[in-house]
């Protein structure tokens, strides 16, 4: 068995004429932070459909610690231990904060939970993300920085080897995306390998130990962060053209 | 509700329907009965697909009138007693909702609903052509000798729908709040984020279907002998149809009692309506009920009363 | 042995059926194609297009499909009011999929139900010179009643598409489901925009009404028929293509009077549905659809 906890090789999509990803590899090993960047529409919220199972890779292979989960539906690959959130929070809106995180106890870590306890597990999440004084509210009237909190407690009630955070801080005042940092660190510490897609350049640099770069679909760079800061096709990717 | 408060409540209603049976011989108050319980179970059924799991079931008339066609194809046959009948209605119910399912719930949600339409209107084609049942012209069927300790043979059919409408109405309670039904509610809440939550969605969707299939086949299967008379006409009726959506509709979808409320209170109204107007203004009445609480009390009764609730508390 | 007149025949009614069948789905082709409103209740719509017809053509004559010309603001207007009871209920607050679809339910049994009240279940027909003759081509019939339906459908939906390929508002129709970032450069608001086509759907029914009255007589649950047979053409064209819809309801059309011809009558209901199934099943995206 590979030490990986992530490893997409060659992935490729296309939408019709259109090609989405040009055989994207990355890896990913166990704890490790990883952020990834790229302009607008370059395919990264794709890769993770793709490795999370949403949508079926045209090419490629994926395998998670081990195992090919190439052609595995998404809730298989998150009992595996695959866990995401969604730029756009989705919560569960007819149902309270800690319901919403039940749902992924009793099906994602189902056999990871201990079933009596599924409420407390609930609450004990809820503690780590700073949610448990919303425990009883109901998911549709939470403020948009407590939704994306939500929509992390909920990845993180899956018990996830891997967690993708989907700009989880897009749009969030400077305390916020700390808040937000802090918890992706504090799980991180527990040993959650973490991909990180932002815009917010200095989250990702202070987060990731390495950053991958990812332009109309291609990957360009893989590397040390302050390296591909440097890095000239980093910076035309972003700023020039 | 409590559990001991919920199942105490089944049993006096049960016991009240057998105390009904010795105390009143009017015919006319059974066969009244009988409807709203028949409507009552189409509106438990229908909800555990579109209350709970968020698709929307437009052929409930379908696997109603397929109970009800298999008891008539099962008793020329082969002679069966009730309780068969009433277990292979819902099992033929099953299998066709399980089968639709199959088919269309990969697909989006509107695309089921369409396919449902489309099973009801083949299964009556296939039933309009199929001689052995009678097709177009209809099937009599004499009723039986037998009706136990009952005064008359209604008396027992009605307190045979009290019983499977109970148990129906149990099923749809332990439903709500059991995982299972927590996971419904996240797919109806929102798909994605189920499946990407860990929920096997699709085969929670089948479930889903199966369980309402059977039910309707099962609330179809006594017909025959509730009318002696059946034909397409009767058995896939437009009535069924709206009800089985707009009980549901009017009384809440979110909470099994949603349905139970919306069918005791349009029920009533239909029965009254029908005896004193006519029976066309009761499908009017209740599409323009259906489309009122839409439009403006989506959650139903059982929202508003939830709201209500919640302003008085503050 | 299949005789080539029979064959023949069976196509040729086919074909001008098929064609009067775009006309019946081209409203929901809008509705339901550009905007993905499941309007299911555009069936009953017709109905009352068809006894506007009748009513208009027993009291003083006029020709059908002029009548349904005529009426056809009319229609628009109504379907703009109904447009706008269903986005200030549903689309506004996103509850689109099951309250929506339940609305027009309703909506379709309340149609039909009041029509059964004030008209009662008795077929109703109109009256007009060509209704009864036949052209005859060969061994080939081409009942007038049926041609003249035809005709109209295919003027009808070259019209649209010229309508919605050809105008400012037409294109803004098309862009208002795929792209609304462009719609907002184009500077159109787009709950105006789904307005107006939804009310170009609900005028077309007034057409399709009077023409559905000419091929045969109307009373208030044949609507039901045609829910299954506007689907499956606009499933099986695919969702924003007229010219995909158009193709579909040929097919649809013809094979549905071979069913009839050489199977039985009784079965061509089921036709429609066995399409849509089969369409659905195999290639979602219909023939010419855009996804």
């Amino acid at each position: 068995m590979s030490g990986m906890v992530l490893r997409a090789e060659g992935v490729t999509k296309r939408f019709g004429g259109f090609v989405a990803l040009q055989e994207v590899a990355l890896h990913v090993g166990p704890g490790e932070r990883v952020g990834l960047i790229g302009p607008n529409g370059s395919g990264k919220t794709t890769l993770i459909n793709c490795i999370s199972g949403a949508l079926a890779s045209d090419e490629g292979r994926i395998e998670f610690q081990g195992r090919d989960v190439t052609r595995l539906p998404p809730h298989q690959r998150t009992r595996l231990g695959v866990a995401r959130t969604f730029q756009i929070p989705k919560p569960f809106r007819s149902m309270s904060v800690l319901d919403n995180l039940r749902v992924p106890l009793e099906y994602a870590a189902w056999s990871r939970a201990e079933h009596r306890r599924i409420r407390d597990e609930a609450m004990e999440t809820l503690e780590l993300i700073g949610l448990q004084h919303r425990a009883g509210t109901s998911a549709a009237s939470l403020t948009q920085v407590d939704m994306r909190k939500l929509e992390l407690a909920r990845a993180l009630a899956a018990k996830p080897r891997l967690l993708v955070s989907d700009e989880a801080m897009a749009g969030l005042s400077s305390s916020e995306v700390d808040e937000i940092l802090e918890i992706l660190l504090a799980l991180n510490r527990r040993g959650v390998a973490v991909i990180m897609i932002e815009h917010v350049m200095r989250a990702v640099m202070k987060f990731s130990e390495r950053v991958a770069v990812l332009v109309a679909g291609r990957k360009i760079a893989d590397g040390n962060p302050q390296a591909i800061a440097a890095d000239p096709n980093v910076i035309k990717a972003y700023l020039g053209e | 509700m409590s559990s001991a408060v919920f199942w105490g409540t089944l049993a006096a209603v049960f016991a009240a329907g057998l105390a009904l049976t010795g105390l009143v011989e009017n015919e006319y108050y059974y066969n009244a009965l009988y409807l709203i319980l028949q409507a009552m179970l189409m509106a438990v059924a229908w909800n555990i697909l579109g209350g709970f799991t968020g698709y929307v079931n437009f052929g409930s008339a379908g696997f109603f009138a397929m109970g009800a066609y298999t008891t008539v194809a099962l008793h020329k046959a082969l002679g069966l007693p009730l309780p068969l009948l009433i277990l292979a209605g819902g099992a033929v119910g099953g299998l066709v909702g399980l089968g639709v399912g199959y088919l269309t719930l990969r697909l989006k949600g509107v695309y089921f609903a369409i396919a449902t339409l489309a099973m009801a209107i083949v299964v009556e084609t296939l039933i309009n052509n199929w001689t052995y049942v009678g097709g177009a012209r209809g099937f009599y069927i004499l009723t039986p000798e037998k009706h136990l300790w009952f005064d008359s043979y209604i008396q027992m059919l009605f307190v045979v729908m009290l019983l499977l409408t109970l148990a129906a109405v149990a099923v749809s309670r332990i439903l709500n709040s059991s995982r299972l039904g927590r996971g419904l509610a996240a797919i109806r809440d929102d798909e994605i984020a189920a499946e990407c939550a860990g929920v096997p969605t699709l085969k929670l969707k089948l479930i889903s279907a199966s369980v309402m299939g059977a039910m309707m086949g099962v609330a179809g299967a006594p017909f025959p002998f509730f009318v002696t008379f059946v034909d397409p006409v009767s058995a896939f009726n437009l009535f069924i149809a709206v009800n089985a959506i707009a009980m549901p509709m009017i009384g809440g979808t979110a909470h099994w009692i949603g349905p139970v409320i919306g069918a005791l209170l349009v029920g009533t109204t239909q029965e009254v309506v029908k005896v004193t107007v006519s029976s066309e203004m009761n499908v009017l009445i209740v599409g323009i009920m259906l489309v009122l609480f839409i439009t403006l009390a989506p959650q139903g009764i059982v929202g508003l009363a939830q709201r209500l609730r919640a302003r008085g508390s503050r | 042995m299949v005789s080539a007149d029979l064959l023949a025949n069976a196509v040729a009614a086919g074909v001008l059926l098929g064609g009067f069948y775009a006309a019946v789905a081209i409203g929901l082709a809008i509705v339901f194609g550009q905007l993905d409103i499941v309007n299911i209740a555009h069936p009953a719509f017709i109905i009352v297009g068809s006894y506007v017809a009748w009513i208009v053509n027993s009291t003083f004559g006029f020709d059908p499909v002029l009548i349904g010309v005529a009426v056809a603001p009319l229609f628009f207007g109504l379907g703009v009011a109904i447009y706008r009871l269903y986005y200030a209920a549903f689309e506004r607050t996103g509850q689109e999929s099951l309250s929506g679809l339940a609305f027009f339910f309703g909506v379709m049994f309340i149609i039909e139900v009041v029509l059964i009240m004030v008209y009662g279940v008795d077929y109703r027909l109109v009256q007009a010179d060509y209704i009864g003759r036949t052209w005859s081509v060969g061994f080939v019939d081409f009942p007038l009643r049926m041609l003249v339906p035809f005709t109209v459908a295919v003027a009808l939906t070259g019209a649209v598409y010229l309508y919605l390929s050809r105008t400012f508002m037409g294109r803004a129709i098309q862009a208002v489901a795929q792209d609304r970032l462009a719609l907002q450069l184009m500077g159109a608001d787009p709950v105006r925009v789904k307005q107006w086509a939804f009310g170009l759907g609900i005028a077309t029914a007034a057409i399709a009404g009077a023409l559905l009255i000419i091929i045969g007589p109307v009373e208030p649950s044949v609507g039901r028929q045609y829910i299954g047979r506007v689907f499956a053409i606009v499933v099986l064209g695919g969702m924003g293509s007229i010219q995909g819809m158009f193709i579909a309801g040929l097919i649809l059309g013809v094979i549905e009077s071979m069913v009839s011809t050489f199977v039985g009558p009784s079965w061509a209901p089921a036709v429609a549905f066995g399409v849509l199934g089969l369409t659905l099943a195999l290639r979602p995206a219909g023939l010419f659809g855009r996804q």
